[in-house]
């Protein structure tokens, strides 16, 4: 995997004449996570669909790109909210759908070592209905991973989940994909306070930076600076909607 | 425990045609008991089977190339959205042309042997095949589309490997409504024009007042028609279960 760069986005997006957001700029930082954070419909998983390069419902005018000037093509993984495994494979089969996709030939040494790492090793000749929603998850990490590209873009990809298997979900992701510069879309002020390097606030007019705790993430689900930054972040967000 | 019931209601089928005939009285030139009718399929059974042969063949083939030309054809128009406006309007519109309509010109086109028959069964499941698949096909899950573009797929392979499996369920249901209409294409264009095949067999046994032959070479169509549900319907199955991923 080559160094993870950061990514700049400055523009504007316009759906059916109607700004989405304006003018804004959203830099994630090299080797670190990002937590964007906004009410509903504020355009959050448009940002990500527009560095993944996806088709919007709009218009986008303006720039993304990378520090070191390379292009993003081919540079970022994503895992949504939903796992997205394909029913008809295995698990195994699952973590090397990219390279299948593509009509390469998956490494599969590589891919039980992840499966491995992810806690999946037992599982990984079933069928994903065969598994619960964190091991489902656990499986769309794998793949994730197994792509082994320097920036990686999330989706609430644990907003399913029940709160014990979140967490510890939180705990694997922030160690697995250490080193990436990741973009972590939440809606969820705990998630944020204790995943995030830096935590990012979207409304129409800006990407506004919100203080982060001082300590390093991850941070404990008790550690008393992130539930204060989280108490204090949800106070904020329920501001938005007043 | 599925065949446990299948048999009772046979047999109650049976009981009921039985008392129909003892309680009306009816002719056996109008209607004959099943005794006499099993009587009939025995003694004539190595004409039944001579017929039935032709009739099966017809409607496997035209199975076998209904399904495959509909499943190309889902393929092509979940491809290209310009040959998807283009074209299916004009399949929409061809339906409008009842097929049995159609079956005095396919015996002008192609005589009065197999192929005007098994182009009549192509024809008559084409359009549940294709149009099954094509919705599936179209119903993809976006998310999944969007996961493998972001690892580089290309349409063709994103058809190849996420699309086609996705549809297999889609697929599976075309298939069962073509096994139940791919007989009834054979028999119609045996009807029109033929000297073979079960369909000719029961106007030749009418119009001879052979009503118990008709009825024997009806029955045999109507357990050639179950058996091909039951082997397509397994097959669809397995299709089915394949995409969702249970176990076979």
């Amino acid at each position: 995997m080559t160094q993870a760069p950061a990514i700049t986005l400055r523009g504007s997006h316009v759906i059916d004449e109607r700004a989405l957001f304006d003018n804004i700029t959203l830099t994630l930082p090299a080797a670190e996570w990002t937590c964007l954070l906004g009410p509903s419909g504020v355009g959050k998983s448009t940002i990500l669909r527009l560095i993944l390069g996806l088709d919007t419902a709009g218009t986008f005018t303006g720039s993304i790109e990378a520090s070191d000037g390379a292009p993003l093509k081919d540079r970022i993984s994503y895992m949504a909210q939903s796992d997205l495994l394909m029913p008809w494979l295995t698990v195994l089969e699952n973590t090397v759908i990219g390279a299948r996709l593509r009509d390469e030939e998956p490494d599969m040494d590589r891919a039980q070592a992840l499966l491995a790492r992810v806690g999946l090793s037992e599982h990984q000749t079933k069928k994903p209905a065969a598994l619960s929603g964190g091991m489902r998850q656990r499986a769309a990490l794998a793949r994730t991973l197994m792509e082994d590209r320097p920036i990686v873009l999330l989706d609430e990809p644990f907003s399913a989940l029940d709160a014990g298997t979140r967490a510890d979900m939180q705990e694997l992701a922030a160690e697995v994909l250490w080193g990436k510069t990741v973009m972590l879309v939440t809606h969820d002020p705990g998630e944020a306070a204790r995943m995030a390097h830096q935590i990012v606030l979207l409304t129409p007019s800006e990407a506004k930076q919100w203080p982060v705790p001082p300590t390093p993430p991850i941070r404990a689900v008790d550690a008393s600076e992130a539930l204060s930054a989280q108490s204090e972040l949800l106070a904020h967000m329920r501001g938005f909607r007043a | 425990m599925r065949w446990l019931y299948g048999g009772a209601a046979m047999l109650l089928g049976l009981v009921l045609w039985q008392g129909l005939v003892w309680v009306t009285g009816v002719p056996k030139f109008i209607l004959p008991s099943p005794l006499q009718v099993a009587e009939a399929s025995f003694n004539s059974r190595a004409l039944i089977a001579e017929h039935a042969i032709v009739t099966i063949t017809e409607v496997v083939i035209g199975l076998l190339i209904g399904a495959i030309l509909g499943g190309l054809t889902a393929i092509q128009l979940a491809s290209s959205q310009t040959l998807q406006r283009l074209l299916l309007p004009i399949l929409v519109f061809t339906q409008a042309v009842p097929v049995f309509a159609l079956a005095p010109i396919l015996t002008l086109w192609f005589g009065y042997g197999m192929t005007s028959k098994i182009v009549m069964a192509v024809l008559i499941i084409y359009f549940p095949v294709t149009s099954a698949f094509h919705d599936g096909l179209r119903s993809t899950d976006k998310g999944m589309v969007d996961l493998a573009r972001t690892m580089g797929a290309t349409d063709r392979q994103i058809m190849r490997r996420i699309r086609i499996p996705s549809a297999l369920p889609s697929l599976a249901t075309g298939l069962r409504l073509a096994a139940v209409y791919a007989p009834i294409g054979a028999v119609i264009g045996e009807w029109v024009g033929s000297s073979k095949g079960l369909g000719y067999l029961m106007l030749l046994a009418s119009g001879r007042v052979k009503i118990d032959l008709m009825f024997a070479s009806l029955i045999t169509l109507a357990i050639i028609t179950v058996t091909l549900h039951i082997a397509v319907g397994a097959l669809a199955d397995r299709l089915a279960r394949y995409s969702e991923g249970r176990a076979a």
